[in-house]
């Protein structure tokens, strides 16, 4: 294949799409599925680098290209966050891969997900202006929310150039409780009952293998301690050190429990209709599937190509719509409409095409 | 109107239910920005989702704008009608379709007051969370539209951040259906563009938010100040420590006249400025957190403390805040609410030159604001019967909106731009970044009659001028934010 394209400044990158009949970004290629087009490929990765970070706003801007390892790093240098747990940040992946994406971690249970967090958008149109959305504050009405819409949209209506979003105070501990649930029935009302009640937790996941249910509290270190127990007097269960509770959010964090080549694959869900998902997947044993952020969301890892029909089959039966992050095999599973004004806003915002559609 | 396009038109509703007669249209012409009014053709009151599509519909056929109101609440003029258009009034459509507690949603029709979702989740421990302050009258589907905030936006966000799933019928006649019940998705963020379109895109049908548990504990303090410099650097304080408080509001010496006046608060003898800080969560990280504010404020100069000790006094002190705006009402016979945005670090520098220009321009002007998100809310006084005072008012907030763009800030944090602000859009926005604005704007509404003449500036006719309090407002049902 040939070597992309890679732009070191927004003027050439310009130039990339004014010059490029059919193209797509990528960033480190961590969600390959996301950007598998036949068509020019261009890298994000020089154009990278925080531009502006300040503590007092908790706002920063950062270039598309920027590792999120950056980012996260250099938010924890001043004991801030972005709490929706960016995924794939030791495998390299991008700020602007992260919001094509529309990925967010276990944390986007306590305050919400990425699109809660963004604030801002420099990117580039079909028509190759460069043009900025939303604002660098942390509240702003003024003009249509494109920076939330381009959350998830895949690269296909602009190339994103420059980021803000907004952070929050990173909390000064973290306490991590396995909870014991014997069947997916039980691991679900866990979910549900432990999100409405008072803990407010930061984290409710169910790993791939069984379901016990992974709860993450933050905040001041003694108030934990003391609504752990509480916690225990409702579910048995343990608590787990800090370096275990390090080495589980990181595996879920970075999907080293899924298949290494097969389809990875994000479906958007709510916790009742996990028994559901579960019964259907009973004759495909060899699905693996952890539950995140409190039962909204699973990923489901498929071991090889040929699951895929009947694994998407599955979804749209429950009215579920999902997307591929990586493996061969389509790009959207399970119920997947389209609408004349998916069409209209492709065309205000790339009237040539020059950007794949989200069916391509 | 034609009459053969009313003749028409009432084919589509009962006749009870198609306002065209002066005196029906009169409460109808203006909304929470009283300096404008425009008598609309006809008022229809749809009663449900099916008639609200006709009526688009009927309105795409036949080229005739529409502009969809909910209780008129809106500041920047969102809902004032459209010459030679009709107004969608959608306050029958009232019917909270759906309250599901352990999905924690609420799937509501856009007529719903706001507080009324919070009601109906109580019982489950739930609550929603954007708080407007005219939130007692406004509507779930003029929230989505202007995508409003509240005192409480600085931890969990503004109305965007709540809408999970829509069913909007647009200006095309299309009927979409985005999201759902899940927090996640799997595409674009359909609902994230829909919230905060001002009414240019369609009019929401149903709107799946999302609820969350009520905290279990508040802890509400009320800091007075001698100065509203001394008040910010209380804040600044409260940011740089890490905590992460549900609400920041500053009220300057003219509020709290005001808000004296009006709802008999009580604040510190001798202070010029009242900070509200308010921490929620489970008690113990509450009581722990607490602690850290209660030193904080204690090494920030303040001429008084006041600590709510009970749900009452924690209404009251929100009470004070809430009515701030209608109280000043009762300073002068009119006022303006600006709505720009600042960079939080240059909020002292913004309120100094805030107070300068307006004693430039010799105006009173009171300020009332979310310091947490630097979203300031200066309110120009002016007597409208004063030849030339509105005029001078209104170069005023321009001033202020022009300095908020300076400082890298915004025209609007949470009132949208409407008609109020439509002049600004392009100083906030390059040309093509306009052109984008309108190009997405045609893709929703290719003939332009979705609420025409709003967010953009517009060569189309201006509004009537007029003065005084919001009726609502008079009678006290209406506050201003």
């Amino acid at each position: 294949m040939k070597a992309p394209i890679a732009p070191a400044s927004v003027t050439e990158l310009i130039e990339v799409v004014r010059s490029c009949p059919r193209l797509l970004a990528f960033g480190t290629g961590t969600k390959p599925r996301m950007s598998a087009v036949g068509v020019t490929r261009v890298s994000m990765s020089r154009l990278r680098g925080i531009v502006e970070y300040e503590p007092s706003e908790f706002t920063f801007t950062a270039m598309a290209g920027t590792p999120m390892r950056e980012v996260c790093h250099t938010l924890a240098g001043r004991g801030q966050y972005l709490p929706f747990d960016p995924l794939l940040v030791d495998a390299g992946a991008t700020l602007g891969g992260t919001v094509a994406a529309g990925l967010s971690g276990p944390g986007r249970l306590r305050f919400g997900g990425l699109r809660d967090f963004i604030l801002g958008v420099q990117f580039v149109d079909g028509m190759g202006r460069a043009l900025r959305m939303g604002g660098k504050v942390v509240k702003n009405a003024a003009g249509f929310d494109l920076p939330k819409f381009f959350v998830g949209s895949l690269g296909r209506f602009g190339v994103l150039v420059e980021l803000t979003f907004k952070v929050f105070p990173a909390p000064h501990s973290t306490l991590t409780l396995k909870l014991a649930a014997s069947n997916v029935e039980a691991g679900a009302r866990i979910l549900v009952e432990a999100a409405s009640a008072r803990w407010e937790v930061e984290a409710l996941d169910i790993v791939p293998g069984n379901c016990d249910v992974f709860v993450r509290l933050a905040g001041p270190t003694e108030p934990l301690q003391e609504m752990a127990k509480d916690i225990f007097t409702r579910w048995p269960g343990e608590k787990l050190s800090g370096v275990e509770a390090e080495v589980i959010w990181s595996e879920l964090r970075e999907f080293r429990w899924a298949y290494a080549d097969g389809p990875l694959i994000k479906v958007a869900l709510t916790p009742p209709v996990l028994p559901a998902l579960y019964q259907a997947l009973q004759p495909h044993k060899e699905v693996r599937i952890q539950v995140s952020g409190g039962g909204n969301m699973a990923f489901a890892s498929l071991r090889d190509t040929e699951q895929a029909e009947a694994f998407s089959n599955s979804l749209r039966d429950l009215c579920l719509s999902a997307v591929a992050l990586r493996g061969v095999g389509p790009l959207w599973y399970g119920a997947h409409a389209s609408s004349k004004i998916a069409q209209a806003v492709k065309h205000a915002l790339d009237p040539d095409n020059r950007f794949p559609g989200l069916d391509e | 109107m034609e009459p053969a396009t009313i003749h028409r038109l009432a084919s589509l509703l009962p006749p009870e239910r198609l306002l065209s007669r002066p005196e029906q249209l009169a409460a109808y012409e203006s909304d929470g920005l009283t300096a404008f009014r425009t008598r609309p053709l006809a008022v229809a009151i749809p009663e449900t989702s099916d008639e609200v599509i006709n009526l688009v519909r009927f309105c795409h056929d036949e080229r005739l704008p529409f502009v969809a109101r909910g209780s008129g609440t809106s500041l920047s003029g969102g809902s004032l009608p459209v010459p030679g258009g009709i107004v969608i009034g959608l306050n029958r459509l009232n019917r909270i379709l759906r309250l599901d507690p352990a999905l924690r949603i609420a799937v509501v029709e856009p007529g719903v007051v706001n507080t009324q979702v919070s009601l109906a989740a109580a019982p489950h421990g739930l609550h929603y969370s954007p708080d407007p302050s005219s939130q007692s009258i406004c509507t779930i589907g003029g929230n989505v539209a202007f995508n409003s905030g509240g005192a409480h936006c600085l931890k969990y966000g503004m109305t965007s951040n709540h809408v999970l799933g829509l069913r909007a019928v647009l200006a095309t006649g299309e009927v979409v259906v985005w999201g759902g019940p899940s927090r996640e998705n799997a595409g674009p963020d359909w609902c994230g563009l829909f919230t905060g379109n001002e009414g240019l895109f369609g009019i929401a049908l149903e709107i799946t938010l999302q609820l969350l548990p009520r905290p279990e504990r508040f802890h509400t303090v009320l800091a007075g100040y001698s100065s509203l410099e001394q008040a910010g650097d209380a804040v600044s304080e409260i940011i740089a420590s890490g905590l992460l408080p549900g609400a920041i509001e500053i009220m300057d010496a003219l509020a709290l006249e005001a808000a004296k006046a009006s709802v008999h608060a009580e604040y510190p003898p001798g202070c010029e400025a009242v900070l509200i800080v308010e921490l929620e969560g489970p008690r113990e990280v509450v009581d722990v957190d607490s602690a850290r504010l209660g030193e904080i404020l204690a090494g920030s100069g303040a001429v008084g403390i006041h600590q709510a000790r009970s749900a009452s006094e924690r209404l009251a002190i929100w009470k004070g805040r809430k009515n701030a705006f209608s109280a000043v009402g009762r300073l002068s016979p009119d006022f303006i609410v600006q709505d720009g945005v600042v960079p939080r670090r240059r909020l002292g520098e913004a309120l100094r030159r805030v107070g300068e220009m307006s004693r430039q321009a010799g105006l009173r002007c009171a300020n009332v604001f979310h310091a947490g998100d630097g979203n300031l809310h200066p309110l120009i006084l002016f007597d409208g019967r004063i030849p030339g005072a509105l005029e001078r008012a209104e170069a005023l907030a321009g001033q202020i909106l022009r300095m908020c763009i300076e400082m890298g800030g915004s025209i609007t944090g949470e009132h949208g731009v409407g008609i109020e602000k439509r002049d600004f859009l392009p100083e906030m926005f390059n040309a093509n970044e306009i052109d984008c604005l309108l190009r997405l704007r045609a893709a929703f509404d290719p003939l332009g009659i979705a609420n025409p003449g709003k967010m953009f500036p517009s060569a189309e006719a201006p509004a009537l001028k007029q003065h005084g309090l919001h009726p609502l407002e008079k009678a006290g049902l209406l506050s201003r934010e």
